[in-house]
């Protein structure tokens, strides 16, 4: 009896201990974040750095206030998000589907290995303008750009996941006669499911940087277009709206993954 | 005509390198309901000579004759148990047991029945919604044991099943697996490099020999082994003259090699 109260009281201890550290690390996160700001703001207040080309977070705070009024924010992201997401979904989806013909075919792989890998190398970005040419000045090059520079990468990581599945589980499945199609449904996909998600995350990242510079490129609407549109009027507050904004929806997305992730790989 | 006919089968494995002779001329006649031995050190071509049965493989020489009917690709006819259980970390013991019927399209109400009395046979009770890593070595073996029966396969390939688990679970379930062989009158092909489950569980015990896998002699086991469980086989006082006989001709067959 006396034993399990001092246990009690020592678990309840650790569980303190526990909430107590959760709260320092909260507290120096919002520390370093309120001072970020404070220090970006005295700093440009006081002339210590240009106020020209770092602005300062009140500027920011108006401009976003007054583009939001305007409607001309909301706009631009919107076409951005628009063109992110479905980037990112035809990069992750075209890459897989790669993968798994790669795999079902495996001369195939075998013959366009050399290719993979120059594609891999090369910077997708620069075949930005080549886009803007035979795709038009449009969306579509852009979404075009998003789904391009994560799509080689989709393709070579889930693809060597695929080859690394244990034979063994596809001899369960021969043994019960089944053909490639139901060892591909029954095994090889779903135990690449968790590969497929991290690099879900990473090409949340590289749609990112495909759409701005695609943006960048065709310079007619979104968040890259603002951008550019403020390095070149020297209005960097809105540059640096931009990227405020651009950080807090790509970390959105990132979340989103994050929270499919968990829900698809319950079990393991 | 006997039920199984491993008809002078040989293998060879190719690599850039090499050409490995797995098996050499196997040749062994298999009644219906009988418990066969393959004993034989790691690297005799155990596990090949199973896939062949299986059909996963085609030897390089020879046939597989099953009831009269060569063996060509995996049937349903041909259980197949692996070294683990291999049972899928992703899918419920459920959707685990009644995937060989799923794949075979025979799934329906009464197979599913049936298959989940058998997981009951096997006293996992509950177990249905769980995840196989929520599970016991010893019960995920037995779920492993439902799933290749789930289809009733004329014939069961074990593959060292056992060989993953502690010593107690192995011989409580060594009984298990072979009450319910002799129960539903399967023949059974165990592969194995431990002499004493050999003795224990089969009526004839084929010895191969190591590179390239010949059979090398084959004994049978007395009629009053035959009939008692694994686990009182292993107490009896013929076991161990048997266990002797067995051990000095592997002994000898690995001095042999090694001249």
């Amino acid at each position: 009896m006396k034993q399990t109260t001092t246990i009690d009281l020592l678990h309840k201890q650790y569980l303190q201990r526990l909430h107590k550290e959760k709260k320092w690390i909260t507290f120096y996160q919002i520390l370093i974040f309120i001072s970020f700001f404070l220090i970006w703001e005295v700093s440009s207040s006081q002339k210590w750095i240009d106020p020209l080309i770092f602005s300062s977070p009140t500027k920011i705070f108006h401009l976003f206030v007054e583009k939001l009024q305007d409607g001309t924010l909301l706009a631009n992201l919107n076409v951005t998000l628009f063109e992110t997401v479905l980037g990112f979904i035809f990069g992750t989806l075209f890459g897989t589907l790669l993968a798994a013909l790669l795999w079902w075919f495996p001369r195939l792989s075998k013959i366009l290995d050399p290719y993979l890998v120059v594609l891999n190398a090369m910077p997708k970005v620069a075949l930005g303008p080549i886009f803007i040419v035979v795709l038009g000045p449009g969306f579509t090059s852009i979404i075009a750009m998003g789904t391009i520079i994560s799509v080689i990468i989709t393709t070579i990581v889930v693809y060597t996941s695929f080859k690394e599945v244990d034979p063994n589980y596809i001899k369960v499945l021969q043994t019960f006669g089944a053909g490639k199609k139901h060892v591909f449904r029954e095994a090889i996909l779903p135990s690449s499911f968790p590969t497929i998600i991290s690099t879900l995350k990473v090409n949340v990242g590289l749609s990112w940087v495909g759409v701005i510079v695609g943006e960048f490129l065709v310079s007619a609407k979104g968040l890259g277009y603002m951008i550019i549109y403020g390095f070149q009027v020297f209005n960097f507050t809105l540059v640096l709206l931009s990227l405020v904004i651009i950080a807090i929806f790509a970390t959105i997305m990132y979340k989103i993954v994050e929270l499919i992730e968990k829900t698809l790989i319950k079990s393991q | 005509m006997s039920f199984l006919t491993i008809d002078h089968v040989s293998h060879t494995y190719f690599t850039k390198k090499s050409a490995t002779t797995a098996l050499e001329d196997i040749h062994l006649e298999v009644e219906e309901g009988e418990f066969i031995s393959f004993l034989g050190p790691s690297g005799c071509g155990k596990t090949t000579l199973l896939s062949i049965i299986a059909g996963i493989m085609k030897p390089t020489e020879g046939q597989v004759i099953l009831n009269g009917k060569q063996i060509s690709s995996a049937t349903p006819s041909v259980g197949y148990m692996l070294q683990q259980d291999y049972l899928f970390p992703w899918k419920t013991i459920e959707e685990n047991i009644l995937i060989g019927l799923k794949l075979l399209n025979k799934l329906n109400e009464n197979e599913k029945k049936r298959t989940f009395q058998l997981l009951h046979q096997m006293g996992l009770e509950n177990v249905e919604k769980l995840y196989p890593n929520q599970l016991s070595g010893g019960m995920r073996q037995r779920a492993a044991l439902v799933r290749t029966l789930s289809t009733d396969p004329k014939m069961l390939l074990l593959d060292e099943p056992f060989s993953a688990l502690d010593y107690q679970t192995k011989l409580k379930l060594e009984d298990l697996v072979f009450q319910t062989l002799k129960d539903f009158k399967k023949t059974a092909i165990l592969v194995t490099h431990d002499i004493g489950e050999a003795i224990a569980m089969s009526d004839r015990i084929v010895l191969l020999s190591k590179r390239p896998g010949k059979i090398a002699k084959i004994f049978t086991v007395p009629k009053e082994l035959r009939d008692t469980s694994p686990f009182k086989t292993r107490q009896h006082p013929t076991y161990t003259s048997l266990f002797d006989l067995i051990w000095k001709e592997l002994d000898q067959l690995e001095t042999n090699n090694n001249n």
